[in-house]
């Protein structure tokens, strides 16, 4: 398993160079397999305790199983967790698609939070093989003090020497998940033995393969119900994981403007 | 995309770079190996002739890869990309490097994490500019794996002749910068030919095709068999702990090593190798792990400094070499100052000098004041600290550096010590600003008090000699008479003071100069100091008077060597014959006799006893001090 393993160090040695570069720093907690698995390398990396907020961007939309998820396991795993409620849709940029728009009240809401926290880093769980915009991202992101990415003029990034030096109210995204692929995260669930939340097995035929807010989310067709099956079933399939996320398919360029704005 | 590798538990992952000159094909080939290789997910093939029939295109394949508006719109991939596909034998991920010249930094983010390269080179073009500053990085990145795609064979009528003559001209420049490809493959990326299956088309050829020149690359092995090298990149202390964190480079640490740091030059000795949720604490670490460690010392250490073992440390310097590309807009320039980071160390360099400018084009070299973007030279940098580096052609990830100006990476480089000594051995005073300060006691007093002279009785011999011996004796005896008195003993000291220190000359010229000026410490301090090593060299003895000054006295304990050779206590001599031992003195090192000993004490006719008593006499004589002296 020297895959997972040469992952596991490089992730671990990413949140390190965060903690020391960067504060006030904290870490999102979506809830989703993802960032459960980041969840569980901070703590690989700090030896057990997590040494920042962990901030939830709460769209209120969110599954019950999530909710209950959220009050066990920061309880459980001692997480100092931070709940960020969104604004209201109505405030969003009307001329986004509907589930686009949904999903840009998310963006608000971190953009909210970093405002009234004063981050200067964000630690986020966002992978390259999950859509063609999030491949072209750097492991250390910086954002301008309005949260835009700029993805024509992005650092350089070699030899794991990280951007960790900023002008003033600039921020910086930090992804230490990027090379992971989502069946690196289920063998790595599975062999780590990491909680997760019920919804990604499947019931009825039915499972979801990637967890947003309840009305942009759908499940897509699988009998996989435990994590061995998932990952059986992710050796086969040629449909993209995000295929059950609405806002990835309304435009072309939908998922990129929701990117260069500062959404995940 | 659908882009993620099937079956890839226990399989290999390779990182596939793609350079080469603009519009010479880089992602049409990747488009068609996803293709080819049935990486795409259902749909997207229609998708992609959608999207290119929308700009009254054939089908394009390189807009897989330009996933941005802005970029199919220009048909120029802006950044890079990684994508994964698979073949029988492993798994590939492909970084999709762009080819305009001004986005040489986001060329060299995917080129650098790249175990193999694919150059591709238009059929019609030929080898262009890029093609050769591209081939030039990858030697510089340290990519030795490299196979050329001569692309768009389909414009040259798929013609033998043609293939051969861009052949020629590819192994010609990448000979010169040494690079070897393991293969030059003419294909049609658009046509997909030579990419999956050999071509129909070009039956002259006989050579791989992409895919199986891409499945002959070796797999990059962990450093494991090279010396340890873990760069401390934090200090936590969440409970009672104190933890070093940290990735290691190359090498393997194990519970129980003793480490050493550098530059600060402490050592400490790992107790535990800490684990979190594993059920059996690890006892080794290795190469590549990320790992967090506690030491049985409770030393003050600091994010930058370099574990090694002791004998094979990385290099002190203030002053090194680099081989760097420049990526900044602002040119670098002679004298001005720039953060370095070295692994997990930062500090501030200035340029000393710029060695010459390298013309990619050409390879040849020039003189410049200022080293201009994108271009690469070899440059002369010095700090004002002293940093622990390697040189790249030992070990290559503690061998490199990037430099900061502002909040931007400007420039990457491999270290170079040529003509540059390691400083580890140095001997000058490094710190500035030292004002010594006087000791209210003084040295009449301590000796007043003592009834004696302290002093340093430096032994030095062959091995054999008689000077442990001796040493060990006259110690028991003084101390009896009531003398302050202790011996530092060639073997004893080796395990603590010098316990970083091989057998090396440089390490021997370290060793024998901190004895010296440790005896030099307890001489002042009112103790009569005696030291037992070979000591061979007049030099290093001379150095040890000096840091004593007049209470330096040179014993020369005499014995010819077949009378050591015979004693031979240790089995050294035995050893050194059979060739087992290396530099040994008096058989494949010279011994320097003193010239002018303040005492000889010849044990080839003396018995223990009577050279004991010489000794004696002359401390009685030279250090004791008379009753009547006594307050």
């Amino acid at each position: 398993m020297q895959r997972l393993d040469d992952l596991e160090a490089q992730s671990v040695y990413i949140l390190r160079e965060a903690y020391h570069g960067i504060e006030p720093l904290a870490m999102l907690w979506s809830l989703g397999k993802d960032s459960n698995v980041m969840m569980w390398l901070a703590r690989k990396a700090f030896c057990g305790s997590v040494p920042f907020p962990c901030v939830h961007v709460d769209t209120g939309k969110k599954f019950k199983e999530m909710y209950d998820f959220r009050a066990r396991y920061s309880e459980e795993w001692g997480l100092n967790l931070k709940v960020f409620d969104c604004p209201p849709i109505e405030s969003i940029d009307t001329s986004l698609p509907p589930a686009a728009r949904s999903a840009a009240r998310k963006t608000e809401g971190l953009r909210r939070a970093i405002e009234s926290e004063g981050y200067r880093g964000i630690i986020a769980g966002i992978r390259r093989d999950e859509q063609a915009t999030r491949a072209k991202e750097r492991v250390f992101s910086p954002r301008d003090e309005t949260g835009q990415w700029n993805f024509r003029d992005q650092p350089p990034e070699f030899w794991d020497q990280f951007k960790t030096d900023f002008p003033p109210g600039a921020h910086v995204r930090i992804h230490p998940l990027l090379h992971w692929t989502e069946i690196d995260i289920w063998r790595y669930i599975a062999r780590e033995r990491i909680p997760i939340v019920d919804l990604y097995f499947a019931r009825d035929g039915k499972r979801y393969r990637s967890l947003g807010d309840q009305d942009i989310t759908f499940p897509v067709e699988s009998n996989a119900s435990t994590i061995e099956e998932i990952i059986e079933e992710l050796e086969t399939t040629t449909t993209s994981e995000r295929a059950g996320r609405a806002m990835d398919h309304e435009r072309e360029d939908a998922f990129e403007r929701l990117r260069a704005s500062g959404y995940m | 995309m659908k882009t993620e590798p099937a079956r890839s538990l226990a399989r290999d992952l390779m990182k596939i770079v793609v350079v080469g000159h603009v519009d010479h094909g880089k992602s049409t080939l990747v488009g068609r190996l996803l293709y080819d290789t049935d990486s795409l997910p259902p749909g997207k093939v229609e998708e992609l002739e959608a999207i290119s029939a929308r700009r009254g295109m054939a089908i394009e394949w390189s807009f897989l890869l330009d996933a941005f508006q802005a970029e199919r719109d220009q048909a120029v991939t802006i950044d890079t990309t990684q994508i994964w596909f698979n073949t029988a034998k492993r798994d590939y991920v492909i970084i999709d490097a762009p080819g305009h010249r001004e986005f040489l930094k986001n060329m060299v983010s995917g080129a650098a994490a790249a175990d193999a390269a694919v150059l591709v080179i238009d059929a019609a073009e030929g080898v262009r500019e890029q093609s050769r500053s591209h081939g030039y990085l990858l030697h510089l990145l340290g990519i030795r794996q490299v196979t050329v795609v001569v692309n768009k064979m389909d414009l040259v009528d798929h013609a033998a002749a043609r293939f051969s003559e861009v052949s020629h001209e590819v192994h010609q420049y990448l000979e010169e910068i040494g690079v070897s490809p393991a293969f030059i493959v003419p294909i049609s990326a658009r046509e997909g030919d030579n990419i999956a299956a050999p071509s129909e088309k070009m039956p002259w050829y006989d050579g791989p095709t992409v895919l199986q020149a891409l499945d002959s690359f070796q797999s990059l092995t962990r450093p494991l068999d090279m010396p340890l090298r873990f760069p401390i990149q934090d200090v936590y202390k969440f409970d009672e702990r104190r933890i070093l964190a940290g990735r290691i480079e190359s090498g393997i640490l194990r519970v129980g090593d003793t480490l050493l740091f550098s530059p600060s030059n402490k050592t400490g000795r790992v107790r535990s190798i800490e684990a979190w949720n594993a059920s059996v604490p690890p006892v080794e670490a290795h190469a590549g792990e990320s790992v967090a460690i506690t030491l049985e010392d409770q030393i003050f250490v600091e994010r930058g400094e370099m574990v090694s073992h002791a004998d094979a440390a990385p290099m002190l310097t203030t002053v090194f070499r680099a081989h760097l590309f420049w990526l900044a807009h602002t040119p670098l320039e002679v004298g001005k100052e720039y953060k370095l980071k070295l692994t997990t160390r930062d500090a501030t360099v200035r340029v000393q000098s710029i060695e010459h400018v390298i013309d990619t084009n050409t390879l040849g070299r020039h003189a410049s004041e200022t080293v201009e973007r994108n271009a690469v030279a070899e440059v002369v940098l010095r700090s004002r600290e002293v940093l622990a580096l390697d040189e790249y052609s030992h070990i290559q990830r503690t061998g490199r550096c990037v430099l900061v100006d502002d909040y931007d990476t400007v420039a990457g480089g491999i270290i170079s010590m040529e003509g540059y000594p390691d400083q580890r051995q140095a001997t000058t005073v490094k710190s500035t600003n030292i004002t010594e300060v006087a000791h209210r006691v003084t040295a009449d007093s301590r000796h007043e008090r003592n009834g004696h002279c302290g002093g340093v009785l430096w032994f030095t011999g062959l091995s054999g000699s008689g000077k442990s011996t001796l040493a060990m004796e006259v110690e028991q005896q003084l101390f009896n008479k009531g003398y302050h008195v202790y011996v530092l003993d060639g073997d004893n000291v080796r395990t603590g003071l010098n316990a970083n220190l091989g057998f090396s000359p440089d390490d021997r010229a370290e060793n024998i100069r901190r004895v010296g000026e440790a005896a030099a410490l307890f001489a002042d301090a009112g103790f009569i100091c005696i030291t037992a090593f070979i000591s061979p060299y007049r030099s290093d003895r001379e150095r040890a008077r000096m840091a004593a000054n007049e209470a330096f006295h040179e014993i020369y304990i005499k014995a010819d060597l077949a009378t050591c050779e015979q004693r031979d206590p240790k089995g050294l001599y035995r050893r050194a014959r059979a060739g087992e031992i290396e530099d040994f003195t008096g058989i494949s090192a010279p011994y320097e006799a003193p010239g002018a000993a303040e005492l000889i004490v010849d044990t080839s006719d003396l018995s223990v006893e009577a050279a004991v008593q010489k000794v004696i006499d002359y401390i009685g004589k030279n250090f004791a001090l008379d009753k009547g002296q006594r307050r």
